[in-house]
């Protein structure tokens, strides 16, 4: 099987080194991911990140809590992606780790959209992984927050053309 | 081992845990995580017309982040049936005044029974909080390009600038919704 890339990422300069190890293996399968997610699941709920009772903690700025999961999960993921980077490590199919820079452009979508975003999530107390994490954690009615979520993001879709990015 | 998992995490267990998501997601397969594009990914499954936002394969670009979704959603399930901590969450005193000035007095489980309960959602209040709440992340997060977790994580891992603007910018919601905007609805 020919190395898989992913469809938004450009091709970089044939330098040997990018090129896909002999004997490359295939992509991990959706049951992986699935196991991923399952983890993370686990993860976000045990460490109670999903409680509305917690974000409301965080965003009154009453308790360390949510602050010290933050402060130890940034560190973390720069230190290990940077690593990764560093040592341009290939992923387990054999290709190139690739990440693609996110634009600039104004900025205004990142404030605006970000506002925006923070205000939902005070309201439901929830992101979109908990969101998910909570339909299943026995909170259904999140399950009405979650198609209002797709509600949302596909209203986006449609005025996406007329909005400052 | 087993009582250690069911009771509360400390909080630099789970930061810990959660901040190691970005670098496994690349190496399993290059991937970058989120979990908001699966928001994308149902509206290019189910409604596609209208917006060139929405006409890619999303089966090609999408199934994997799906699959992730749907795991966290069993992994919610799990998390409370298998390794659940048998006490309320310990919330700080401060905020068990705030909330309890809102009107929210039940502190057990993971989100208020008084607001995300179906009877509540079919009142004005409750449709804001749920429906209004639910909308404003997917629309924000489709505006922003990302959620806590693509942003949040993956962005700020990769030390990019746009991701920092925007968590920046969630936290400003956040608290400009708490502080101001539930007192009003509530209210």
């Amino acid at each position: 099987m020919s190395a898989p890339t992913l469809p938004h990422s450009s091709p970089r300069h044939s330098e040997p080194s990018n090129a896909p190890r002999a004997g490359a293996r295939p992509e991990p399968s959706l049951w992986v991911y699935l196991l991923l997610g399952i983890l993370f699941g686990i993860i976000l709920t045990k460490g109670e990140v999903i409680s509305w009772f917690r974000i409301q903690e965080m965003f009154r700025f009453q308790a360390w809590y949510m602050y010290g999961v933050f402060a130890t999960a940034i560190p973390t993921a720069i230190v290990t992606v940077q690593f990764i980077k560093r040592r341009q490590l290939r992923a387990l199919s054999g290709v190139p780790i690739e990440i693609p820079p996110k634009e600039m452009g104004s900025g205004t979508r990142y404030i605006a959209g970000g506002v925006t975003f923070g205000i939902g999530w005070a309201f439901t107390g929830a992101c979109p992984g908990p969101l998910l994490a909570l339909i299943g954690a026995g909170v259904p009615v999140m399950a009405a927050a979650l198609a209002s979520a797709i509600a949302g993001t596909w209203v986006y879709g449609l005025l996406r053309e007329r909005l400052p990015h | 081992m087993l009582i250690q998992l069911m009771g509360p995490w400390p909080w630099y267990v789970t930061g810990f845990l959660v901040g190691l998501f970005p670098a496994i997601m690349l190496i399993v397969g290059n991937r970058l995580l989120g979990v908001s594009a699966n928001l994308r990914h149902a509206c290019a499954m189910a409604l596609p017309r209208w917006s060139d936002f929405f006409r890619y394969d999303w089966r090609s670009k999408g199934a994997w982040n799906l699959a992730f979704g749907v795991g966290i959603l069993i992994g919610g399930a799990i998390a409370t049936s298998f390794l659940a901590n048998p006490d309320p969450i310990a919330l700080a005193p401060a905020t068990q005044a705030s909330l309890g000035a809102l009107g929210v007095h039940d502190l057990t489980g993971l989100a208020p029974r008084e607001i995300f309960s179906w009877q509540f959602l079919t009142t004005l209040r409750g449709a804001v909080m749920i429906l209004g709440g639910g909308f404003l992340v997917g629309f924000g997060a489709a505006y922003a390009g990302g959620c806590t977790s693509g942003h949040g994580l993956a962005g700020l891992a990769d030390l990019q600038l746009p991701s920092v603007i925007a968590l920046c910018s969630f936290f400003a919601g956040g608290v400009i919704g708490t502080m101001v905007l539930i007192p009003m609805i509530l209210a």
